[in-house]
C-alpha cells in the first residue's frame, strides 16, 4: 500500500476503516458468524430509511385524491401502478399483502441504496465528531441487511406455499417435483427443492449486497485519489467520482427494481404447483 | 462480510415496513387510483353521450326546420287560396251590385220614360184637343167627347 503524503492515511487502513461496522461491542467482528453482535450502523440507517420511505408514501397516501394529482402523488402513483402491474402479471392469487410488500421493498431499498450517493467520508466524519469511530451508512452494502430481506422473502415463499397448497400438498410437492412421483426420485427431488430454496435466497440477497458493496468500494477508491491532495488526484477524484456517481444512479434504481421483481417472482412461484 | 444478529433485526424491520405499507399506504392510493379511473370512465361516457345528444339535437332541429318550412308553405298556399276566394267573392259581389244598380237604373229610366210619355201624351192630347177645338170649335164638347179623347190618348 502506498501513501503519497504524510497527512493522508495509508490507503489500506482507510479502506478497512471504512468497511468496519459500528457494532454493539465496539470492536470489529472477527468470527465469520457471531449472533451476539449487531451492526448498529446498518440497523440505524435501514430503519431511518424505512421510516423515511414510509413517511414519503404516507404523505402521498394521505393526500391521495381521485382528482388531479400533485407531483408527489403522481410520482407515488406511478410507482404503485408499476408495482401493481408487475405483481398482477407475476402473482396469480390474493395480492393484498404481496403487492404492498413489493412496493415497500422497492422504495426502501431505493432509499438505502441512495445513501451511497453521499460522499463516503461525510457521515463517518460527522459521527466521529460525536465520538463514533466506525460508520457504514449503506445498509444494503452489509450482507446482513441484504440477506435479512431475502430471508424475509423466503419466509413469505414458505408461508404462501403452505397457504396455497396446504401443508400436505406442499410436502408432497417437495418430494415429487421437479422429476416426478416415484419413491426412488423422492430424495433427489427433495435435495433439488432444498438447493433451489437456498440458492434463491442466497443469490437474492447476495446480488444486492455485491452490487452495493462493490459500488461503495469504488467510491472509497475514488476518494483515495482526492485524499492525495495533489492536482492530479483532485482532478481524478472529480472526474471519476462524477462518472461513477452518474453510473451508480442506474445501479441504485436497477438493484432496487431487481430485488422487487425477484421478490414477486419467488412469491409467484410459491403460488404455482409443479 | 460477516453474518451476525443484524440479519434478524433487518428481517423484523422488513415485515414491519411491509405490514405498515399494506395497512396505511396501499389502500388509500389504490382507492384514489380506482376512483380516478372511474371518474375518467364516467367523463368519457358523458362525452360520448353528449356527442350522441348533439347528433340527436341536430337531427331534431333539422326536422323542426323542415316542419316549420312545410307549415309555412301550407299557410301561404292557404292564404293565397283564401285571398283568391275573397277576390272572387268580391268580384261576384261587385258584379251583382253592378247588375242590381243597372237594373234599378233601367227601371228608373223606364219609369221616367213612361212618365215622360205620359206627360207627352197628356200634352199631345191637350194639343190635339186644342187643335181640334180650334178646328171644331163648336161641334166638339170636351165633356161629350172625353171618352173619345182618352181613347186617343192611350193609343198615342
Amino acid at each position: 500500500m502506498s501513501s503519497s503524503t504524510e497527512n493522508a492515511p495509508v490507503a489500506g487502513d482507510y479502506i478497512v476503516h471504512h468497511l468496519t461496522h459500528l457494532t454493539n461491542t465496539g470492536h470489529k467482528q472477527t468470527a465469520v458468524i457471531d449472533w451476539t453482535i449487531i451492526n448498529v450502523d446498518t440497523l440505524f440507517w435501514s430503519v431511518s430509511m424505512g421510516v423515511l420511505a414510509i413517511i414519503f408514501m404516507v404523505v402521498a397516501a394521505r393526500r391521495a385524491t381521485s382528482g388531479v394529482p400533485g407531483r408527489l402523488q403522481g410520482a407515488v402513483e406511478m410507482l404503485v401502478e408499476m408495482v401493481e402491474t408487475q405483481s398482477k402479471a407475476i402473482v396469480h392469487g390474493d395480492r393484498r399483502f404481496i403487492a404492498p410488500v413489493a412496493l415497500t421493498v422497492f422504495i426502501w431499498i431505493l432509499f438505502m441504496n441512495a445513501l451511497d450517493f453521499l460522499p463516503v467520508d461525510l457521515l463517518p466524519r460527522i459521527a466521529e465528531l460525536f465520538g463514533v469511530h466506525y460508520q457504514r451508512i449503506v445498509p444494503t452494502a452489509d450482507l446482513n441487511g441484504a440477506l435479512g430481506m431475502s430471508l424475509g422473502v423466503l419466509l413469505l415463499c414458505l408461508y404462501y406455499n403452505i397457504k396455497i397448497k396446504g401443508f400436505g400438498g406442499w410436502v408432497h410437492e417437495l418430494f415429487t417435483a421437479p422429476f416426478g412421483n416415484h419413491p426412488l426420485l423422492y430424495p433427489v427431488n427433495f435435495a433439488m427443492q432444498m438447493i433451489e430454496f437456498i440458492a434463491k435466497t442466497v443469490s437474492h440477497g447476495m446480488r444486492l449486497f455485491g452490487n452495493m458493496y462493490a459500488g461503495e468500494l469504488v467510491f472509497m477508491l475514488i476518494a483515495l485519489m482526492g485524499s492525495t491532495a495533489t492536482a492530479l488526484g483532485f482532478f481524478g477524484h472529480v472526474v471519476a467520482g462524477s462518472i461513477w456517481a452518474i453510473f451508480h444512479i442506474l445501479i441504485v434504481v436497477l438493484q432496487a427494481f431487481i430485488f422487487m421483481m425477484l421478490t414477486l417472482v419467488y412469491i409467484g412461484q410459491a403460488h404455482e404447483s409443479h | 462480510m460477516n453474518l451476525n444478529a443484524t440479519l434478524f433485526a433487518q428481517l423484523a424491520v422488513f415485515f414491519v415496513l411491509a405490514w405498515f405499507t399494506m395497512r396505511f399506504v396501499w389502500p388509500p392510493i389504490m382507492k384514489a387510483l380506482d376512483e380516478r379511473a372511474g371518474k375518467i370512465a364516467d367523463g368519457l361516457a358523458a362525452a360520448d353521450k353528449a356527442k350522441a345528444d348533439l347528433v340527436h339535437a341536430e337531427k331534431k332541429a333539422a326536422e323542426e326546420l323542415r316542419h316549420a318550412r312545410e307549415s309555412a308553405a301550407e299557410f301561404r298556399s292557404g292564404a293565397e287560396k283564401q285571398a283568391a276566394q275573397l277576390l272572387e267573392e268580391a268580384r261576384t259581389e261587385a258584379a251583382r251590385v253592378i247588375s242590381v244598380a243597372r237594373d234599378a237604373a233601367q227601371a228608373e229610366a223606364g219609369v221616367a220614360a213612361q212618365r215622360a210619355k205620359e206627360a207627352l201624351r197628356e200634352q199631345v192630347a191637350l194639343l190635339a184637343v186644342a187643335g181640334a177645338e180650334k178646328i171644331l170649335r163648336k161641334e166638339i164638347n170636351p165633356q161629350a167627347h172625353a171618352e173619345l179623347l182618352s181613347q186617343l190618348k192611350s193609343e198615342l
